[in-house]
């Protein structure tokens, strides 16, 4: 057992005693160090890491050798130049500020006091849970990997396939052109109605005025069942009148009855 | 009111049978009612009764009859992957530790926001990883969180459940116990207590 482990370097021997002895030295050959390191997921991960390499029970967390061995690490990332996160600074402070807690004495009075270590046991403990968790769902049997699904085929030429036909961009294209076309009409027939009728409205007016002794109440001209644009029409058919002189507008006392007259040749 | 046909229980059988062999997705009880039941007159009862007869049947054959997460699916054995598996040139994803310890979190503390799984974890989870995880659909978000910034709360799929062969959460491995009682005793016993070095 000697011999051997004269001959070889002690980091070899993972299940032999020299390793056992070494721990303490924090002794990894740089090329295995920079390899771990980049394995680590965060100073959780890397705290446990150091925790189960040394034996130790999470619960009885040395604060003092786990917070050397940490920083060392911590520094050992940094000269490797590797990307050190600032999650691992705040582990360091963290571990440094337990520590000095742990350095003042204890007043026996005070029982209220928590251990300071108790809540980065917490943390450590329920990582843990979950990192176990996770190794353990990487243990369940999975599609891909261990599982391969059984799926059998439907004899096509029993199926009546419904036909679902491609849609070229043409297509869409006609189908689109088609619905600007009857937009179109539509827009067509409004403005038929809209510059037909105002010319036409006057006329009507002027017809309907002399036909009537020259002169009617303001509101017999509009004929609602016309709608909206109807009356609007009727509206600036008088208006272009009144402008034109060719009609008189009349109102005898306010807010009574308005009349519209033919405009009197002179 | 469509005439329901009747149908024989081998009939049934047979009808279930081949249904779940062709569906592309694992089919559920509800929607083999939906679809392929759709104008058979076949009771809850007599479905359960058909399913369980098809699963006692594949027993001692190559394929089996499993329940996952959003129905049924025959699936090979898992003795005969080994040789099944050099019909494919590829090799399966591995996920990365990252990947697994993220899932693992919301697969157990469900709905959990993102910041809580950095809380556990004590690192900050990539962005790549949630990501792929929701283009995966093994996570989906359900919920926004009421508190400030209403972090997005995320949950695991049926997709999940499919992939990793489990009819429901309650089929995950139980989560490794945390020895509360233990951090107790610790915290009350002096002689515990570390000496100032």
């Amino acid at each position: 057992m000697n011999d051997v482990a004269e001959k070889a370097p002690p980091f070899a021997f993972l299940h032999g005693q020299a390793v056992i002895e070494k721990p303490e030295d924090l002794y990894i050959p740089p090329d295995a160090l920079e390899i771990i390191l980049e394995t680590f997921e965060g100073p959780l991960d890397l705290l446990l890491y150091l925790i189960k390499r040394h034996k130790l029970d999470i619960l009885e967390l040395p604060i003092l050798s786990i917070t050397q061995q940490y920083v060392a690490y911590v520094e050992l990332m940094t000269e490797l130049r590797l990307e050190l996160a600032g999650e691992y600074l705040v582990m360091a402070a963290l571990l440094a500020q337990i520590k000095s807690r742990m350095l003042l004495p204890v007043h026996e009075e005070l029982e209220e006091e928590e251990d300071p270590r108790a809540e980065l046991v917490r943390r450590l403990q329920e990582y843990e849970q979950y990192k176990l968790a996770a190794e353990n769902l990487d243990q369940l049997p999975r599609l891909e990997r261990d599982i391969l699904v059984a799926r059998a085929l439907v004899d096509e030429s029993e199926v009546p396939v419904a036909e679902t036909p491609e849609i070229a961009l043409k297509e869409l294209m006609l189908a689109f052109a088609d619905v600007m076309a009857r937009a179109k009409t539509f827009e067509h027939h409004q403005i038929t109605t809209e510059s037909l009728s105002t010319r036409e409205r006057m006329s009507q007016i002027l017809h309907y005025l002399s036909e009537n002794d020259g002169q009617c109440p303001f509101t017999k001209l509009f004929k609602v069942e016309e709608g909206r644009s109807g009356v609007v029409v009727t509206f600036i058919a008088m208006l272009e009148l009144i402008k034109e002189q060719l009609i008189n507008c009349l109102q005898v006392t306010p807010s009574s009855q308005i009349y519209l007259s033919l405009q009197l040749q002179e | 009111m469509c005439v329901m046909r009747r149908v024989s229980d081998e009939q049934l059988i047979e009808l279930i049978e081949a249904a779940i062999f062709v569906s592309e997705t694992p089919l559920s009880k509800k929607r083999l009612r939906e679809t392929v039941l759709k104008e058979v007159a076949a009771s809850g009862v007599r479905v359960d009764e058909a399913i369980r007869s098809i699963s006692e049947h594949y027993q001692t054959r190559g394929v089996q009859l499993v329940e996952v997460g959003s129905g049924y699916r025959f699936q090979a054995c898992k003795r005969l992957t080994p040789w099944l598996s050099h019909l494919w040139q590829e090799k399966a994803p591995k996920y990365s530790r990252a990947t697994l310890e993220t899932l693992a979190l919301i697969a157990y503390r469900q709905p959990i926001t993102r910041g809580e799984i950095e809380q556990v974890r004590g690192v900050s989870v990539s962005s790549n990883i949630m990501k792929s995880l929701q283009e995966r659909e093994w996570i989906k978000v359900v919920g926004f969180k009421e508190v400030p910034g209403k972090p997005a709360l995320y949950a695991t799929t049926n997709q999940f459940l499919d992939y990793f062969s489990l009819s429901g959460l309650n089929m995950l491995p139980e989560l490794p116990e945390q020895h509360e009682v233990k951090i107790d005793q610790m915290l009350s016993d002096p002689s515990v207590r570390e000496s100032s070095e």
